[in-house]
């Protein structure tokens, strides 16, 4: 137990930073339109969706409008859906823990799930929980002592944010590393998708057309990309000097 | 706001989770999705970029590659995060 929760704080550490630093603008933000700490608290526990949150904060600053937050919900967090597939076997065999798992599921946390190794002597399903409540725990962590005492904060911080984007490009390059020819093609589409959806519908709305899109192309290669991992793993298994 | 967001999380589950053994489409989609999937999340961490506005998109750019180089030479989580943190850090703060 000890030794899966210091493995989880570990791998979790470069979200903590992240996530201290943008639950406490978050906080700082809910604070500064007339709502304390137990509000940034309850959010954070309830809804606990980043980018969310802070449209939230612009909701609740003007007027209540109900079919705004639902479309607004549905644009900004609709890429959540492809982050379960992954993990739908995974997470029923969690058993109590089963829908939290699901809850708990934001970018940061799908990514350190796809990506963790987890050592033979560690248990992967207690290592996987404490990855997702740890960063949980950061997150109501960060709003809470933003809405506290964010404005005491004296320290320029403005660029931490980076280290949510040098997590990702780190796990992408431990992916590309560790991957065959053939298993970087993901990747790629993923990249190419992202890039030229990107350019052509502006950083607002790219996402979930992005997302799309990779998932179809994926599904069109798939034949031919499973039939060429099969090769070559014949290949290297039986016949290693063919090449 | 967190019904919604909850629920777009569980969708996943409640469409293909029932059934006793995945089909071997989804199987072997859910090995190439996730690499493709953080692929396009750089992208979204990079959106905002601005070839058109030079603060905009050169400290990515320099940090992006602080990153990457540092990465492929210690293989270091931390230190290629926290680098490539400090260095976007010092660039958005004090060059640009």
């Amino acid at each position: 137990m000890k030794a899966e929760l210091r493995y989880a704080v570990r791998q979790t550490l470069p979200v903590m930073i992240g996530y201290l630093f943008f639950g406490t603008a978050f906080g700082l933000m809910l604070q500064n339109i007339g709502y304390n700490f137990l509000w940034a608290m309850l959010a954070s526990l309830v809804i606990y969706a980043g980018s969310m949150q802070f449209v939230l904060v612009s909701l609740l600053a003007g007027a209540f409008n109900l079919p705004a937050v639902i479309l607004m919900t549905l644009t900004i967090n609709s890429r959540h859906f492809f982050y379960g597939l992954p993990f739908l076997k995974k997470f029923r065999e969690m058993g109590k823990a089963y829908l939290y798992m699901v809850f708990s599921l934001t970018d940061e946390t799908y990514a350190l799930l796809c990506s963790v190794w987890i050592p033979d002597h560690l248990d992967g399903k207690k290592v996987r929980f404490f990855i997702a409540l740890f960063n949980h725990l950061y997150w109501i962590t960060g709003s809470t002592l933003g809405a506290l005492g964010g404005a005491l904060l004296n320290i320029d911080l403005k660029g931490i944010e980076f280290t949510m984007t040098a997590l990702f490009i780190v796990i992408f390059i431990e992916q590309w590393i560790s991957a065959t020819k053939i298993t970087r093609v993901p990747a790629v589409v993923g990249l190419l998708c992202g890039l030229v959806l990107r350019l052509i519908l502006g950083p607002d709305r790219f996402i979930l057309p992005a997302l799309i899109v990779t998932v179809t192309i994926l599904l069109v290669l798939r034949p031919s990309l499973d039939r060429r991992s099969g090769e070559k793993e014949e290949e290297g298994s039986s016949v290693p000097s063919k090449r | 706001m967190a019904v919604l967001t909850f629920l777009l999380r569980f969708l996943p589950f409640l469409l293909f989770g029932r059934k006793e053994r995945p089909s071997p489409v989804l199987d072997s989609l859910n090995k190439l999705l996730p690499s493709a999937i953080i692929a396009v999340l750089v992208v979204y961490c990079l959106k905002d970029m601005n070839f058109r506005r030079i603060d905009n998109f050169v400290p990515e750019l320099i940090a992006v590659a602080v990153v990457a180089l540092l990465h492929l030479w210690r293989r270091n989580n931390l230190i290629s995060i926290g680098g490539g943190a400090v260095v976007y850090m010092l660039l958005v703060q004090l060059v640009f």
